[in-house]
């Protein structure tokens, strides 16, 4: 095996010996001209964006006032005739809608996930561009299996959460990847697939139906 | 899994150092030519391809950007091959800090040799996979079953060619080859899970294979990927995909073994914000595709227990060593350049005879397997320029092609063959008019394939094809399927008498 690392990188350094021996990997240039933030929307312009592409994807947007937020997701869970959520260990109490049976995940077995009728979580921010939520492993976000395995997944975002571009939410969670080894997961839409004749079904592996709490 | 290598011939030589020599080819089953007369077909195909081209330019035109971050793209790539020695130790240390292990393979043999023992050595019969074109490429499932161990496809479509095994057709991809009665009459046959009365909705019959699945995920305990990207500082590896079955093969399982080319590589965690822009855009038209997973090593107490990452070179340092070539090594695998290739469109796919099919395939594959292997892809194409200009890391494709022309050409007249008196222009001429069956189509379609570079979608929503994600394979399969492949119609059209 060692012998293999040996080969290959001596076989790269034999490629490569147009490059000078002097040069740094910084010397070659790399402009990064793309936009990093969006100078020009309003708040109130981004967080409707952000529903805007959540709903593109045929995911549900619920936008609701922070007091009505445990009714809503109650009306929601009754709605979709849930009765038995896993959620992480650390959801706001803020949250928890009466009612409904919330299993707290301390390291359930995926046999045991796989029986819940959904997954109420949270999220490290989202990205308006894009329609994206991203999730941390955090105490929000909760482990990568409980927003993967049930079938239904309620996720909460509020509104100071999400973001404008694509690269504010890469550099929001570099932190946690270097600190934690954070898994990050970034959902956009529920999960979906055309290789019937191409018919889109939403839903085959991961979550079929994406119900975003959006709390302002 | 044998679609996309069936049209190749089997190789009389290995000329380049460490790429595995590729089992016997087949040449095309009747099924093939079933398909191809099946005008109903190809025009649901071709109205497929020209969906997905037209709301890939649409998403792109979303972002006033896109421009600096293809140069990024292409810039971050560029600085990668110059220093790929230093990046590949620096990605070794940090997934070793991160709690993982790096392998290294020279060629195919070795990498399916390091993932077949580490599955071995977990007493595993059965992994769970997500479709990854570096393990098609070195047939891996192939080597695991000589183990005796089964490798579980989780895409849909691979399912669904995995089931219909033993059937002359799966060499092409059931979602468009077989029709939604025949994969419910397959399911029914093969599947515990397909009740009695199932339907022949698409919808029902993704339940199936979800319900299928889902006790493999449940069960497996090694599951196996490819790598989108790679980050040296960081060692963070990511997947992009749709179904979920990604999701599920990189944090159910205890163990996850990562196999991916040693060019996937980026320098930094950063450069990411640059990538998951391009790729979902450029790839199934979509500002963002449902799922990215990116782990680092192994998490505390989330996921895999263990992981490996293997480092596979495969003729990829053939190509580093090219200067002009290098640049094919920035590819992201995205497949725009399949979908507004002119010469791609008519020939298929499969013409290509390698996972890598369509432009990329055109000068990837001979710098991978060697000028005397595949010396005709770079004759498959009209230099019409589309590739160029829809890749998002620039890749300039024609300009690589006509450099392999000329190494073809050296080659051949070191052989003494006629083509070395012709000269590239004109064999070039031959094998368009080949293609395209007179100089007039062939013109027609390269006006058509300028044209298309900027196609407009106006009004109306177009639906998203998710799946196609999945599928930078798919895409290719989507494609019509030639009744003979372009390199086998090289090889007639090159013989003596007809060319001259
Ligand atoms: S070469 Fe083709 S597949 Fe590769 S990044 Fe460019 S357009 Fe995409």
């Amino acid at each position: 095996m060692s012998d293999a690392r040996a080969e290959i990188l001596r076989r790269v350094r034999a490629a490569l010996v147009d490059v000078p021996a002097g040069e740094d990997p910084e010397d070659v240039a790399v402009a990064r001209g793309y936009r990093t933030r969006d100078a020009e929307a309003s708040r109130e312009e981004i967080v409707d964006r952000f529903c805007a592409m959540v709903e593109d994807y045929n995911a549900q947007v619920h936008r609701v006032a922070a007091p009505d937020l445990a009714d809503t997701i109650g009306r929601l869970c009754r709605e979709g005739r849930l009765r038995q959520l896993v959620v992480p260990p650390a959801l706001p109490e803020q949250w928890r809608p009466d009612g409904i049976e919330l299993v707290e995940d301390h390291d359930l077995e995926v046999s045991r996930l796989d029986g819940m009728d959904g997954v109420l979580s949270g999220c490290a921010s989202a990205i308006a561009q894009t329609g994206t939520i991203v999730l941390d492993g955090g105490a929000r976000s909760g482990r990568r299996a409980i927003t993967l395995v049930p079938d239904h997944h309620l996720c909460v975002v509020e509104a100071e959460q999400v973001l404008a571009l694509v690269p504010e939410a890469i550099a929001r969670v570099a932190g946690a990847v270097r600190e934690r080894r954070a898994p990050i997961t970034l959902v956009s839409g529920p999960s979906a697939t055309s290789d019937i004749e191409l018919d889109r079904v939403e839903g085959v592996h991961g979550p079929r139906v994406l119900d975003v709490v959006l709390v302002e | 899994m044998d679609r996309g290598r069936a049209a190749m011939s089997a190789p009389t030589s290995l000329p380049v150092a460490g790429s595995r020599t590729p089992g016997p080819r087949e040449p095309f089953p009747d099924a093939a030519r079933r398909a191809l007369a099946d005008e109903q077909l190809r025009h649901n195909i071709g109205h497929a391809t020209k969906t997905i081209r037209e709301k890939r330019a649409r998403v792109v035109g979303e972002l006033p950007d896109w421009e600096a971050l293809c140069e990024a793209g292409r810039a971050i790539k560029e600085r990668v091959l110059r220093h790929l020695d230093d990046y590949l130790v620096e990605l070794e240390t940090s997934v070793q800090r991160a709690g993982g292990h790096v392998h290294w393979a020279r060629d195919a043999d070795e990498a399916n040799r390091v993932v077949g023992d580490l599955v071995a050595a977990h007493g595993a019969e059965e992994v769970v996979k997500v479709k990854s074109i570096t393990t098609e490429e070195t047939q891996l499932n192939e080597a695991l079953a000589e183990r005796g161990i089964h490798c579980w496809e989780t895409d849909l479509a691979q399912l669904i060619i995995q089931l219909g095994e033993d059937s002359p057709s799966h060499i092409l991809v059931p979602a468009i080859h077989r029709n939604r009665a025949e994969i419910r009459e397959l399911f029914m046959r093969t599947l515990d899970e397909a009740p009695d009365d199932l339907s022949d909705d698409p919808r029902a019959l993704a339940e199936v294979a979800r319900r299928h699945l889902r006790r493999k995920f449940l069960a497996a305990k090694v599951g196996i990927s490819g790598a989108n990207f790679a980050v040296a500082e960081t060692g963070t590896v990511s997947v992009v995909e749709s179904e979920g079955n990604g999701r599920m093969c990189t944090s159910l399982p205890e163990v996850l073994i990562s196999v991916m080319g040693i060019e996937k590589l980026i320098p930094r965690w950063q450069d990411f914000e640059v990538y998951l822009q391009t790729l979902p855009r450029s790839s199934t038209a979509e500002r963002m595709n449902p799922y990215t997973s990116l782990w680092t090593g192994v998490a505390p107490e989330d996921g895999p227990r263990e992981f490996h990452l293997v480092l596979v070179d495969n003729g990829r340092t053939n190509v580093l060593a090219d200067v002009v070539g290098r640049q094919a090594l920035n590819c992201i695998r995205c497949s725009a350049c399949l979908n507004v290739c002119p010469v791609y469109e008519r020939t298929g796919g499969h013409a290509y005879g390698s996972v890598y099919p369509g432009p990329i395939g055109a000068i990837l594959t001979p710098m991978l397997e060697g000028i005397d292997r595949a010396g005709s892809l770079p004759y498959a194409s009209s230099l019409c320029g589309a590739c160029y200009a829809v890749c998002p890391v620039k890749i300039d494709i024609p300009r690589v092609l006509v450099h392999l022309r000329h190494l073809e050409v050296e080659h051949t007249a070191r052989e003494g063959g006629l083509r070395a008196r012709l000269g590239p222009e004109r064999v070039a001429m031959r094998v368009m008019a080949g293609v395209f069956g007179s100089r007039r189509r062939y013109e027609a379609a390269q006006r058509a394939a300028r044209l298309g570079q900027w196609p407009l979608a106006h009004g109306g929503r177009i639906q998203r094809l998710p799946g196609m994600l999945a599928g930078w394979t798919t895409m290719r399969d989507l494609r019509p399927v030639p009744a003979e492949s372009f390199r086998e119609w090289w090889r007639r059209r090159s013989e003596p008498g007809e060319v001259g």
